[in-house]
């Protein structure tokens, strides 16, 4: 191991570490943000509702991410109505491209993570709304939602690790997040092991984190249910 | 339906490959999941440590960073060792070998997960039971833990399988004339980008389906036995 080459090339790496950070904050705060009106489409009655969104987490969960970033990236420019449209500018953009290819892959993952959490609603809860009165979207957003919010935390914290992992495939259309710093690094110094170990010890240490912070997040969501302290 | 410009066959030749890739590495996984399941559930404290070390390293790291480094870095290894015992020629690490020990390696932490799971889910009053019956250890692995384990295991397994079916997509990086990389060339060459990763991406949803479709009859078929009477089918 040469370390000098990890010391020269720290800079590039940090910038890498930024790109995945924030590329992976994006998606995944858009992804939830797509994922609850989806998961209560999801859980409708109404075929009308329930199809569409089935299909389309059907095909985003049956097919590899990098395939997906690949058709939004290489694939829309082969129609000229996208090419003339307004969305243009940011359509050829690598990095627009990625973060629309992360965020509707996790949005699929998530409406079906909260669908599971919702469909497990006790019926105690849904009675108790529906006695006191409340209205359809008033118990969704009181007692549906926050009860399957508090059930998908572990199964959530696993789809953002697992999405800070597929974010790695950004690297191969041109972007330098952590692991395009690293075949930069690979590319030149012919160093593999000092280029990709590194990378892989900053995303080893992000999992951890985001694995903390999922952690503290379940202790407080669940403090209800916590015995006192005898 | 699509139109694919006479590539169709090359894309089934595709399909082919990344079959045949993610059925080896199905099997290095499962070999490397045996191995760390019965280590993780071993009394030697070295045992344990080292499985414990290599789920939490491999899942914490993203896939194609691995496969990058053993590809890379696997063909220097290799070389020098072959140097240090005095071979000559230079030794090609061909990317079929290097994605298959990689996509192996890492679903073996995820397999060695899932059997440490199912092992543990078999009651051990019986494994107790049957060893006060006098069966040899062999025997109370071979009649009681191992048909149970894979009852409990199927579940995990296919989900595992599904995972890793999805990721030989990354061979195509490595250089692999899978199905991706095949698409991606008569992309180039016919104009038509989406029309061929819509095809890749189908052949995809259509080996995912099958799959599953596979993993539920399997799993019907482990439950057979445990099926209590009066429920019918």
């Amino acid at each position: 191991m040469d370390l000098s080459i990890i010391r020269d090339s720290l800079g590039l790496y940090l910038q890498g570490l930024w790109t995945t950070i924030w590329m992976v904050a994006v998606a995944v705060l858009v992804g939830l943000a797509l994922s609850i009106p989806l998961s209560v489409a999801r859980t409708s009655k109404n075929p009308l509702l329930n199809w569409p969104v089935w299909a389309y987490t059907y095909f985003f969960r049956g097919t590899p991410l990098l395939i997906q970033l690949f058709l939004i990236y290489y694939g829309l420019g082969q129609f000229p109505v996208v090419q003339n449209s307004v969305l243009w500018p940011l359509l050829k953009e690598a990095w627009f491209c990625a973060v629309l290819a992360f965020a509707l892959n996790t949005a699929a993952y998530t409406t079906e993570i909260l669908r599971g959490a919702i469909e497990v609603t006790p019926t105690g809860e849904i009675e108790a709304a529906k006695a006191a009165g409340m209205s359809p979207l008033l118990m969704l957003r009181r007692i549906v939602l926050p009860s399957a919010f508090r059930r998908a935390i572990p199964a959530y914290g696993n789809e953002v690790i697992f999405m800070l992992h597929g974010s790695a495939v950004a690297s191969v259309v041109t972007i330098i997040d952590l692991t395009g710093a690293a075949r930069l690094v690979q590319s030149r110094y012919y160093a593999p092991f000092e280029a990709f170990i590194t990378a892989g010890l900053f995303y080893l240490a992000i999992t951890f984190g985001l694995i903390w912070l999922f952690r503290g997040l379940e202790h407080r969501l669940h403090a209800h249910l916590r015995r006192p302290v005898a | 339906m699509l139109n694919l410009q006479g590539y169709g066959q090359g894309l089934l030749a595709g399909t082919l490959l990344t079959v045949e890739a993610a059925l080896a590495s199905l099997l290095v996984a499962v070999a490397l999941g045996a191995l760390g399941a019965l280590a993780k559930t071993s009394h030697s404290v070295v045992a344990r440590a080292v499985a414990e070390f290599y789920t939490t390293v491999i899942r914490g790291v993203p896939d194609l960073v691995l496969m990058l480094l053993i590809f890379f870095g696997g063909q220097i290894l290799v070389n020098s060792i072959a140097e240090s015992l005095g071979y000559e020629d230079y030794i090609d690490v061909s990317a079929f070998m290097a994605g298959v020990l990689t996509i192996g390696f890492v679903y073996g932490a995820y397999m060695t997960e899932t059997f440490r799971g199912a092992i543990l889910a078999v009651p051990p009053g019986q494994l107790e039971a049957a060893q006060a019956f006098g069966m040899s250890r062999w025997q109370v692995f071979r009649e009681v833990l191992l048909p149970q384990t894979v009852r409990y295991a199927l579940p995990g397994f296919g989900n595992n399988w599904l995972v890793l079916l999805k990721t030989t997509a990354l061979l195509s990086v490595i250089g692999l004339a899978d199905l991706l990389f095949l698409a991606g060339k008569a992309a180039g060459s016919t104009r038509m980008p989406f029309t061929f990763y819509l095809a890749a991406a189908l052949i995809y949803l259509v080996l995912t389906a099958l799959s599953t479709m596979l993993l539920g009859w399997a799993e019907r078929r482990a439950e057979r036995p445990y099926r209590r009477a009066g429920h019918g089918s």
